[in-house]
């Protein structure tokens, strides 16, 4: 099993002292669903944003779709990770000025540099696979947020990714929305998609993960199968967390 | 409100200010007419009898008050017009660098705002003028091939040429107004959520795409108004002219007052040029505006 990203002892401070990431170790391997839960503050984000560079770290290295990261932050090889990994956020972060179908392929063609027809055929592809093929022309303030976030997979998908990032996806979403964003994750899962997936959603972790990552003050505190991790966590401090989440 | 209601209001509106606008004047033809001149404007018909260095138009001291004034209202357009690109130009490139990730150039860029804006604009005009170029020695200060040239002369550039005055007006003007501008712009780039910087950086976009796709067609709606407003201040600071001896349109007026003593009639000329000059700046920017948000059709 070829592994995707190697994170090892990924330690930063926004703050002197305050450690958003303390020695943070993972793997994740090819075509396997990695989902990061901890309480709010306990340096999910910034975990999941400094496998594309969006943030530094201090120390640690970082290995990426077999590119090597330090804490020199080499601008020219993140610029390469970005090319093959893709980023949903919680926000969306369409481009409100563009067209969905202009939000697609703005990437292919001004990263990959392939032709226009061809990007828009794939991404109209793509649309139609996320079943919001009937808005293509219309723009993102048109759409509703669950639309919206099924168009920015399609974005993120765009570039033909071997890595998807997920940062809490559904968590801007009226709950009568967050199926279908769920069930398109779902599916991307069962074509064989490598995803880390920060979300609260137990269902989605339950039936996708492989793995369920639990962290708190910027520490791994236990990695299980999701078997283990929601019937029989190993440590106290996932076991407190889990019960409260059960109770919203 | 209801538009019938609207209209009735500024109606009233204009009825009040007509009337004051009356008042005053009636007061001041009886004033004119105690000191014996009149109030009138055909003495703009006989000649102006000064002499004007510069001029975009054939002049002569023969020809007519009235040219003479047009003669100076054009030097004013083309005093502020080529100010104002100058501005825009410095002011985009400071506004970037004060928002861009080089920690030394922010800090440049930092220090140039505050540097201006912190100065008076009429000494900074001095020193363009008596220090920048009249300061010069007699030989040249640049020279590129002839094409281009700075002396005491002013600006040299291909075959154009700009006298001292002009020029330390421009760079005096531009160079205020740009630290003004870099602000508008600054304030532009940060009116665009940090979401969209961090989309477009994971879509693997560089920085100069995203900023040119992305953030510049985002930061526009934000950044016109406030150009628009510092356009306008560029023109009525334009007036300072006269301390370097430029003859814009205030210049000339102020020369005209001294000779006949129409202070009067040389103030609503002015006042009118004003309008007309700030109409055109601001009607200008409002069809620049309307061209941005008609090429994005969302919201
Ligand atoms: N830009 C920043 N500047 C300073 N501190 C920050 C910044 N971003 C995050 N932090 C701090 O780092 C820690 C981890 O934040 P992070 O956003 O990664 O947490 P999270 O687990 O994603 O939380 P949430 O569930 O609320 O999204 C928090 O203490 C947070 O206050
Ligand atoms: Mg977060």
């Amino acid at each position: 099993m070829e592994p995707i990203v190697i994170a090892k002892n990924l330690t930063k401070s926004y703050i002197q002292g305050l450690r958003a990431l303390d020695n943070v170790s993972l793997t994740v391997n090819q075509g396997k669903v990695l989902v990061v839960m901890g309480p709010s503050g306990s340096g999910k984000s910034t975990l999941i944003r400094t496998f594309n560079g969006l943030e530094t770290f201090d120390r640690g290295e970082l290995n990426v779709l077999g590119i090597k990261i330090d804490a020199t932050h080499n601008e020219r090889k993140i610029q390469k990770i970005r090319k093959r990994v893709g980023m949903v956020f919680q926000q969306f972060n369409l481009f409100p000025h563009l067209s969905i179908l202009e939000n697609i392929t703005l990437a292919p063609v001004h990263v990959q540099k392939r032709h226009q027809l061809e990007a828009e055929e794939y991404g109209m592809y793509l649309l139609n696979q996320m079943g919001i093929d009937s808005h293509a022309k219309k723009y993102p303030g048109q759409l509703s947020g669950g639309e919206q976030q099924r168009v920015a997979i399609a974005r993120a998908l765009a570039l033909k990714p071997e890595l998807l990032l997920f940062d809490e996806p559904t968590s801007a979403l009226d709950p009568e929305r967050i199926n279908e964003v769920l069930d398109a994750m779902r599916r991307l899962a069962k074509q064989g998609m490598t995803m880390i997936v920060v979300t609260h959603e137990i269902g989605f972790a339950k039936d996708v993960s492989d793995q369920v990552l639990f962290m708190d003050s910027g520490k791994v505190i236990e990695t299980s199968t999701p078997d283990v991790f929601f019937s029989n966590a190993k440590h106290e401090r996932s076991r407190k967390f889990l019960n409260q989440l059960e109770k919203h | 409100m209801k538009r019938s209601r609207k209209i009735f209001l500024q109606f009233g509106i204009f009825i009040i200010v007509f009337s004051l606008i009356g008042i005053l004047i009636n007061n001041l033809t009886i004033n004119l007419i105690r000191t014996g001149l009149g109030f009138n404007f055909n003495w703009l018909l006989k000649p102006a009898s000064f002499a004007l260095a510069e001029h975009a138009l054939p002049y002569s001291t023969s020809d007519s008050y009235a040219w003479a004034l047009l003669i100076g209202w054009l030097n004013s357009l083309k005093v502020i017009v080529s100010s104002l690109l100058l501005a825009t130009l410095l002011g985009t490139v400071i506004g970037f660098a004060r928002t861009g990730s080089n920690s030394l150039l922010g800090l440049i860029s930092a220090g140039y705002i505050t540097i201006i804006r912190q100065t008076p604009l009429l000494l900074q005009l001095m020193f363009w003028y008596f220090i920048g170029f009249l300061g010069l020695k007699e030989n040249v200060l640049i020279s590129i091939k002839n094409i281009f040239k700075i002396s005491n002369q002013g600006i040299e550039l291909t075959g154009l040429t700009f006298s001292s005055e002009f020029s330390a007006l421009l760079f005096g003007l531009g160079v205020f107004t740009s630290a003004y501008i870099a602000e508008v712009i600054r304030g532009g780039i940060l009116s665009v959520p940090r979401g969209q910087w961090e989309a477009f950086r994971s879509l693997g976009l560089s920085e100069q795409t995203g900023l040119i796709k992305i953030i510049i067609p985002q930061a526009l709606p934000a950044i016109i108004p406030g150009l628009t407003s510092q356009y306008l201040n560029l023109a009525k600071n334009s007036t300072l002219a006269i301390a370097v001896g430029y003859s814009d349109i205030y210049a000339i007026n102020d020369t005209i007052i001294n000779q006949t003593g129409r202070a009067i009639e040389c103030f609503i000329i002015l006042l009118t040029s004003f309008l007309f000059l700030n109409l055109l700046i601001s009607n200008s920017m409002e069809i620049i505006n309307k061209i941005i948000i008609n090429s994005k059709k969302y919201n």
